[in-house]
């Protein structure tokens, strides 16, 4: 049993429109699946379903088996635990006039006492927001600035701190990177990929640039207009059997 | 370079206005003090011998057509125009505010039946309904109250409703939900502060415009009724002798600038308090 499955999801958008068609995979334990594909392609909206902020169409969601896709806000409350996520625009993802320390505490306020926290200890609020920022390698004086005082680098590693906070099983990267500058993506790349050995959590990690999924993922997905045309092995990007459109995309690859 | 020396003159305007507010406030509270503790004039006390007096230690500012202390009631005034200005915005931002905060979340068909009792009471100026308002429920100061209330509330309500329908499409809201905060709780802990803020400004802004409608209805009769001090009473009291005694129109004209320019300063105040993020730039 894998950790989370999709299974032959498709999603239209109102005016019928098909953002998703049939589109299967699974993540197992402690591994980082990488999707890649051009704007617009359908790749955040799967995202989005995941997370269950949109519904889908037909298909199945499993999380451990469990069957996510059909439950309601409150029986899904138990499994928001385990899936997080950290989106492309940090500046959006936090709150501008809440503290940092106060975002930081969002998920374990509400999961803290459920969640089962190996890598951090709460003793009390202040000290956890410190051991947070202190992994994604933050001055703990941060906890009281507010977000408009951060970089754009810092405010990213401040959602990628909120995220991991309860420890879950499952974290979707949606395009995590692509509002940094490019020392600043290489450094919060490193640090993602550190993260999941130390907390042992499984990544989908979304993203339009090849070179940063190749860098992070085991297993590769290529999506193209809601379809995941091609999926490999990391070994098996350069290999002759990928899709045409996975060789256009190598073309590009800027190694 | 430039942005130095923009930040630093906005800096300076900001640190004149704030003087000013409080020099204002101090000039206000001295007056008080001295007419209430050391001169003591009773204000609505008529004595025709001393009628239209011209400014003397005794009467600072003189004494009006019945013989009263024009200081006196002035700062009187300073009281039912600014409580009643206050009382009127309070009881709107108390209706006005879960109004739109409701029709702002829930959306959907209370927000559309909402919208359009909005439009209904925007469509028609301010004055023009508070003086139709006050026309059909007789005159006097209550109901004069209650039609500022039902002119204003509506204003606020679109205010929080416009600001909520902004911040519940951000990332941040997403991810309260996807950490399984209530609705309840986001609304209160996210979208609140938000809220707070423009809301302040907006009232604060708004008091002057209320003091400003209140002596305008006052003037023509329809609020404060003699021999209540309110500053548009009196100025229609002076009106008889604006020839001879122009003092007694300039006053309570100056009085009501006074108070408008304090409330504007107030909310300039606290658009520049709330708005931390324009302060430190990104």
């Amino acid at each position: 049993m894998s950790l989370l499955e999709v299974n032959h999801v498709y999603k239209k958008y109102d005016n019928g429109a098909a953002v998703l068609q049939d589109v299967s995979f699974a993540i197992e334990k402690g591994q980082c699946v990488g999707l890649v594909g051009e704007s617009g392609c359908g790749k955040s909206t799967l995202a989005r379903c995941l997370l269950r902020i949109e519904p889908i169409d037909e298909g199945t969601i499993l999380f451990e088996g469990i069957p996510l896709h059909n439950k309601n806000e409150r029986s899904l409350k138990p499994y928001r635990k385990h899936i997080q996520t950290v989106l492309q625009n940090p500046s959006a993802a936090l709150n501008p006039k809440l503290k940092i320390k106060d975002s930081l505490m969002d998920p374990y306020l509400q999961f803290g006492s459920q969640a089962a926290m190996k890598y951090f200890q709460y003793t009390n609020n202040k000290d956890f927001v410190a051991q947070l920022l202190d992994a994604v390698e933050l001055p703990a004086s941060l906890a009281e600035r507010y977000p408009h005082e951060l970089s754009g680098g810092q405010k990213q590693r401040v959602t990628i701190a909120r995220a991991i906070s309860i420890e879950p099983d499952v974290i979707i990267l949606d395009e995590p990177t692509s509002s940094l500058d490019v020392l600043s993506q290489a450094a919060v790349l490193r640090l993602l990929d550190d993260l999941r050995v130390q907390l042992g959590s499984s990544y989908l990690f979304i993203s339009h640039d090849l070179s940063a999924v190749y860098t992070m993922s085991e297993t590769i997905m290529v999506m193209r207009d809601g379809v995941i045309v091609d999926r490999f092995e990391k070994d098996g990007l350069f290999s002759k059997e990928r899709h045409p459109y996975t060789r256009e995309l190598v073309a590009m690859f800027d190694y | 370079m430039e942005v130095a020396v923009a930040r630093k003159r906005k800096n300076s305007s900001k640190r004149w206005k704030m003087a000013l507010l409080f020099s204002m406030a101090a000039l206000l509270f001295a007056g008080i003090v001295y007419t209430f503790l050391v001169l003591n004039h009773d204000p609505s006390f008529v004595k025709l011998t001393e009628r239209l007096l011209p400014i003397s230690p005794e009467h600072p500012l003189g004494t009006d057509h019945l013989g009263r202390d024009v200081l006196t009631r002035l700062l009187l005034g300073s009281q039912l125009t600014v409580g009643y200005g206050l009382a009127a915005l309070f009881i709107a931002v108390i209706i006005g505010v879960p109004f739109g905060l409701l029709a702002g979340f829930k959306g959907g068909f209370a927000d559309r039946i909402f919208m359009r009792i909005a439009d209904v009471f925007l469509s028609f100026p301010d004055t023009l309904v508070a003086i139709v308002l006050s026309g059909l429920l007789g005159a006097g100061i209550e109901n004069l109250l209650l039609a500022i209330v039902l002119v204003k509330w509506v204003s606020y309500s679109r205010l929080v409703r416009s600001t909520v329908l902004t911040e519940r499409q951000k990332d941040y809201v997403m991810i309260a939900k996807i950490n399984g905060l209530r609705s309840s709780r986001i609304m209160i802990k996210h979208i609140f502060p938000h809220v707070i803020g423009n809301v302040l400004v907006l009232a604060s802004l708004d008091l002057g415009k209320i003091i400003l409608l209140i002596s305008a209805l006052s003037y023509i009769g329809l609020g404060a009724q003699p021999p209540a001090p309110e500053w548009g009473a009196m100025l229609n009291d002076a009106r008889p002798h604006f020839q001879s005694h122009p003092q007694l129109m300039i006053y309570p004209g100056l009085a009501i600038v006074f108070i408008v320019l304090m409330s504007n300063l107030l909310g300039d105040y606290f658009r520049d308090k709330f708005d931390v993020k324009k302060e430190v730039g990104n």
